[in-house]
């Protein structure tokens, strides 16, 4: 008889969150803290989604998505977390730009890029300060009419280089384009220039380690491998949830699932509003990645001017079509050097990501797809040659990840590494509409992905929860 | 509640949401963000806590009314005057 993942679970919950990436976890938390029963539901052996890691023979630990935060995430452990996790995030202070435009080193904050921006690149102070200032200003319900590019024409007019410098890590960072809505690289950007780059010391491992601990203290039933498979609507709110083959009674679900998943999947269309539905299925994923990884081997080391983060490019000049183009141009290196990651022993690592479009690696046969895997590995070689001589000889472990390992770990449609494009947020936000008690908390809208942004949403959602569960208190639940 | 009472509870969940600042100079009718570094989070938890803390809810579209101290505790007082202290 296989294991029976869900032995012992009780026949109803407060909540049940279903999936564990950062949103759904810190969902679960903060509802187990307010005295919330909470089911949390993960159809992977991990928790985490995401923000994960693996390992391979030699020690060597890798990071998916541990590049670098905006300092707004220490408050937000701190807070909705643990002092303990918060007093991991520690700052990378070297992000290191190299292209044909221009090569420079940065803290990547206000105070330093003003700096940059009025000295290397000539710009009047009070011109960059107003942007600045604009930037902070911006809010996720203002008028989405300007986009980035036109933000960036307004301040900066015919100024491609500043452009890029300004663009290349957000979009990095979350997948944004020029063509976005400028609100959506406003927040984001300034929430990163606030006080510079920070990750957490001892990997993801060890944060995702962290929290189960803490979910554990506060009460909150964690379930692996455990695939929710329908969500039950009866008078048009949750009734119950389907999950291997059992159904468990709960009056709340927060759906940390992909949007479209927990909607045309888990609830099905039968239960939403025809312009609801039209407006769901308009929403567009963000697009997905490609990653290199690579170890080095035991005693070879990297030098720490070669920097935490490096964007760096070959392209005479910034496309938002050439960083996701397969023909790769443009790339990130993050350098996980061993007080930052430690590993056991003195490793060094580095992970190389490069935004892709889905379609590019789809559809190919296996054959191609190999051959396309390893001209990848070599391209990204070739790259890092410039910056860690000899890299060949000194690479322990190299492996490449695409759009479809993406789509195989995740189940994101696309292999979407970013969640969706703005509109997904309305959308996101107004699923409580059409079935009462139904909550969504995943990586929507630009500004709610990211390490920090998945966080923040679950503490909203997580908000939303424990209001309407106080309100169904406060009233006979059999009205009808 | 009386709307000093109420004031000294919003005083109280700044202390734990802001440590860092000093609280014993705001003003009153002059807005939150222009005298201490708050976020919208930052107000999140301010309407967590009050629910938490008081079973009081401020509907999101409330959110505006917690702009001030001033404003806040005009809003809060008719929700709060029935708890007892």
């Amino acid at each position: 008889m296989p294991k029976d993942f869900l032995k012992g679970a009780a026949e109803e919950y407060d909540v049940v969150v279903i999936g564990s990436g950062l949103g759904g976890l810190t969902a679960a938390n903060v509802l187990a803290r307010e005295g919330r029963s909470v089911l949390l539901l993960e159809q992977h052996y991990k928790l985490g989604g995401l923000a994960t890691w693996f390992k391979r023979p030699g020690g060597h630990i890798f990071d998916i998505s541990l590049h670098g935060f905006p300092h707004g995430m220490l408050k937000s452990c701190r807070r909705y977390w643990t002092q303990e996790i918060a007093d991991s995030i520690v700052q990378l202070k070297h992000v290191r730009f190299d292209n044909p435009m221009f090569s420079l080193t940065t803290t990547f904050d206000r105070k330093d890029f003003t700096r940059l921006l009025s000295t290397d690149f000539g710009l009047e102070e009070s011109r960059v300060q107003e942007f600045f200032d604009t930037a902070r200003s911006m809010n996720f319900y203002d008028d989405q009419a300007m986009t980035t590019g036109e933000l960036f024409e307004k301040f900066f007019p015919g100024r491609e280089d500043v452009v890029r410098l300004l663009m290349e890590p957000i979009t990095y960072a979350n997948g944004s384009t020029l063509e976005d809505p400028a609100i959506t690289y406003g927040i984001v950007f300034s929430n990163f220039m606030s006080k510079g780059v920070f990750t957490f010391q001892g990997g993801t491992d060890h944060l995702v380690k962290s929290m189960e601990r803490e979910m554990i203290r506060n009460g909150v039933d964690i379930r692996i491998r455990c695939n929710a498979e329908k969500i039950n609507i009866e008078n048009g709110a949750v009734k119950s949830i389907q999950v291997n083959g059992r159904e468990i009674r709960t009056k709340t679900i927060v759906s940390n699932a992909n949007l479209r998943s927990t909607l045309f999947d888990l609830v099905g269309e039968d239960y939403l509003d025809t312009k609801f539905v039209e407006d769901a299925r308009e929403v567009r994923l963000n697009n997905s990645s490609t990653q290199v990884y690579m170890a080095l081997k035991e005693g070879e080391t990297v030098d720490r001017d070669t920097g935490d983060l490096l964007f760096c490019s070959t392209a005479e000049l910034f496309r938002t079509n050439l960083l996701l183009s397969k023909d790769v141009s443009s790339r990130t290196f993050s350098f996980y050097y061993p007080d930052i990651r430690p590993q056991g022993k003195n490793r060094y690592l580095i992970v190389s990501s490069t935004n892709a479009n889905y379609e590019d690696w789809a559809g190919t046969d296996k054959e191609q797809y190999e051959a396309d895997k390893q001209h990848l590995i070599e391209d990204t070689l070739n790259s890092l040659e410039k910056y860690v001589p000899n890299c060949r000889e000194k690479i322990d472990h190299v492996e490449a990840a695409t759009p479809i390992t993406f789509e195989h770990y995740t189940k994101h449609k696309l292999g979407s590494s970013f969640g969706t494009k703005f509109e997904g947020l309305g959308v996101s936000r107004s699923l409580p509409d059409q079935v009462k008690g139904l909550y969504h908390a995943g990586s929507v809208g630009i500004i709610m992905s990211g390490w920090l942004g998945t966080i923040n949403y679950g503490v909203i959602v997580a908000n939303d929860v424990d209001s309407y569960l106080m309100k169904s208190e406060s009233k006979p639940l059999a009205s009808s | 509640m009386a709307p000093a009472e109420i004031r000294e509870a919003i005083i109280e969940i700044l202390e734990d949401i802001a440590p860092d600042e000093d609280l014993s100079t705001l003003e009153d009718p002059k807005a939150f963000r222009d005298q201490l570094e708050l976020d919208s989070m930052d107000f999140l938890d301010i309407v967590m806590e009050l629910r938490k803390r008081y079973r009081v809810q401020v509907p999101e579209e409330d959110y505006g009314h917690l702009n001030s101290m001033a404003s806040t505790v005009e809003y809060l007082t008719p929700k709060m005057e029935d708890i007892a202290v």
